[in-house]
């Protein structure tokens, strides 16, 4: 009992600290307080997949990095096998451990309310990233699926101008939220181009054999193809269809994945070929990691903060090419610095910072 | 005489076990962690326990009649839908569902022994039944529920923190039911020699019916109290419990042959398993192992079992 309530008193001072902390927050540019007492931890909801395996190595690795600099004490991965009671479970265990600030990646969008509440509760900073987490007490990092259609689509008018254009949509997979949204998007990002026609969509399921297949099919229906408009994975095949029909390979939209990059260089050698490619990077645990960091250490963080898509332009194929892992996909660190600018580029509404190109 | 005598220690000894194995991860959780030893610290890491050792007291009666039930957990995050769609708003709707599940759960356990199926495929066909309606309830994760509910699974009891209590409760009273009533030994002797239950003029259908009953009765609680814990619902909430509330029974000295069953035991082996999660990550087992780790545990307990069972044979 007497230590149940030294760990009260202890969450009130670490709740006094905030507020202190609060009023000395940087305006702009990064928070500077002290944070090298502080341990962060990811809760993460799966790790059966290459991109979670990635995503847990980046955090890690920039997390380390951050200890080493004397930026925060410590550090720690949990993994639920895709079961969210697990998961609730997990983040209670580090409420127990008295980490400072927990970054979610949750499996439900709802079932970890209870936990996260309790976590806000002990006076702990709790980061969801790439998830809808709807516990109003969490700061939330994630990309926006609205700016990825415009983007797709900005770029088409960039060559086509304003159209007449006939727009063929390669969408994922039925009923997912990921899919769902990303649509949504591109109608939203179509109604501002009336004279662009979409003359059909497939489901690619972010597949490469899957895609090449469905554009195959509903090629022959189709006259004329001015642009592609993608999910990522799917940009590869849907070159390969075109190339096997016969036809003039359009404007496809690419997804950072490798044989996406690859290809799209070839193309560019053999015909001078341009498009473009942007996608999510499984390093946005990164963006979490010091979006907590900056939170702990005052920095006044709105709820929502974007992360920029990851885009790669003509100029930087060649740079990003060489980094990119055989069969996989673009990947890039977000350092502290960067993440900063980043939610000063939310807090002020103004464009998001683009990651730059390797040398 | 002495053969009894012998039998309650055998009993007594894998008790020991499962309580052993609880003890020794709690101490070590609390040499890393001097913290966890409070109130607010045991109330964390058996919060989650609360359905779970529900749950694995109704999984405890279908194998205590011989049976299994591969759809423990569908059938709870069914629960935990009905409760985020209707009792807040319309509570007489939400009694009446979970009245009509632990029906239909009825059914299918009189159909299993009226048609002489194996319970492991029909409850495991059932499962996808349960999943098809929850998901029917609520097509995608969310709902509310009631403030009284999640202030209920939030309450700070006195003296014991609320895990505590409702484990001791649960075993308590599974306990004295299963093992002191003349009913309870009736449903065990239906479970381990049904014959001759039948041939001293009592009817089977009804035994088995009550034994369904109850255990429908359980994971219904089982899923409120889960749902007060994460306030929605969730069609997969709690795909584990399946397999984590057999371990508990098994764990808790529970056999499949029917019969033989240990509530205690049961309530034991759900906290155990509960824990070993939390366990593994106090013990910053590196997260690609914990899966693995996890599977190690119980393994390890079981293997403890088997030599306890071995030392009764010789």
């Amino acid at each position: 009992m007497q230590i149940g309530k030294s760990i009260l008193t202890g969450a009130l001072a670490l709740a006094g600290g905030a507020v202190l902390a609060g009023q000395v927050f940087a305006a702009n540019g990064l928070a500077t307080g002290d944070t090298s007492t502080k341990r962060i931890a990811f809760s993460n909801s799966y790790a059966g997949n290459s991109f979670r395996q990635i995503m847990i190595k980046d955090f890690e690795r920039m997390a380390q990095k951050a200890v080493d600099e004397g930026k925060i004490a410590g550090f720690t991965t949990v993994s639920a096998n895709n079961n969210v009671t697990e998961q609730a479970g997990q983040i209670q265990n580090l409420i127990l451990q008295g980490y400072d600030a927990i970054i979610v990646l949750a499996g439900s969008d709802t079932a970890l309310n209870g936990a996260i509440k309790e976590a806000c509760g002990a006076g702990i900073t709790v980061v969801a990233f790439a998830s809808g987490v709807t516990e109003p007490c969490v700061h939330t990092v994630d990309y926006n699926l609205d700016s990825y259609a415009k983007a797709e689509l900005d770029f088409v008018q960039s060559k086509l101008g304003y159209g007449p254009a006939n727009i063929l949509e390669i969408r994922g997979m039925a009923g997912d939220g990921f899919d769902k949204r990303l649509h949504e998007g591109v109608v939203k990002a179509m109604a501002e181009h009336p004279n662009y026609k979409s003359v059909g969509e497939v489901y690619g399921q972010w597949t490469g054999t899957v895609a090449q297949k469905e554009v195959a099919g509903i090629l022959p229906s189709l006259k004329k193809v001015d642009a592609v408009l993608t999910q990522g994975g799917d940009g590869y095949g849907a070159m390969q269809a075109f190339k096997a029909a016969g036809r003039d390979i359009p404007i496809i939209i690419m997804g950072n994945r490798q044989d996406e990059l690859q290809a799209w260089k070839d193309q560019h050698i053999a015909t001078g070929y341009e498009t473009f490619s942007l996608g999510a990077t499984p390093s946005v645990s990164q963006v979490a990691f010091w979006t907590a960091q900056q939170i702990l250490a005052g920095k006044k963080v709105p709820d929502f903060v974007e992360v920029p898509l990851l885009e790669v332009h003509q100029a930087d194929l060649d740079a990003w090419l060489k980094v990119v892992p055989e069969g996989g996909v673009l990947d890039a660190d977000y350092d502290q610095k960067i993440v900063g600018q980043i939610i000063d580029a939310n807090i002020a509404g103004t464009e998001l910072p683009s990651v730059a190109a390797p040398n | 005489m002495s053969d009894k005598r012998f039998r309650l220690s055998h009993g007594t000894l894998q008790l020991l076990l499962s309580a052993g194995a609880l003890l020794i991860m709690l101490g070590a959780i609390f040499h890393v962690q001097p913290n966890a030893m409070s109130y607010f610290g045991f109330t964390l890491l058996f919060k989650l326990s609360m359905p779970l050792v529900l749950a694995a007291l109704a999984q405890m009666m279908l194998i205590l009649l011989g049976d299994i039930d591969l759809s423990n957990g569908a059938f709870v995050g069914m629960v935990t839908c009905i409760t985020a769609v209707w009792l807040d708003p319309s509570p007489g709707v939400a009694v009446i569902a979970y009245l009509a599940a632990i029906a239909a759960f009825v059914a299918m356990g009189w159909f299993t022994h009226a048609r002489e199926l194996p319970s492991i495929i029909v409850t495991l066909g059932a499962s996808f039944i349960w999943l098809g309606i929850a998901i029917t309830v609520l097509p995608s994760p969310g709902g509310t529920v009631p403030g009284w509910l999640t202030g209920f699974t939030g309450w700070r009891p006195p003296l014991l923190p609320m895990p505590i209590w409702v484990a001791l409760i649960a075993a308590a009273v599974s306990q004295w039911f299963l093992m002191h009533t003349s009913f309870g030994t009736l449903l065990r002797a239906t479970g381990g020699n049904a014959r001759a239950v039948q041939k001293a003029g009592w009817s089977l259908s009804r035994l088995r019916i009550a034994i369904y009953a109850m255990a429908g009765g359980l994971m219904v609680a089982s899923g409120v109290l889960l749902s007060g814990i994460i306030t929605s619902g969730d069609p997969n909430v709690a795909p584990s419990y399946t397999l984590l509330t057999i371990g508990a029974v098994i764990v808790g000295g529970g056999a499949f042959v029917g019969g033989r069953v240990s509530p205690i035991g049961t309530v034991l082996g759900a906290l155990t398993l509960s824990l070993a999660g939390s366990f593994l990550s106090f013990m910053h087992v590196p997260a690609t192992w914990q899966i693995g780790a996890q599977g190690a545990i119980l393994f390890l307990v079981l293997a403890g079992r088997v030599i306890v069972d071995r030392r009764k044979l010789a």
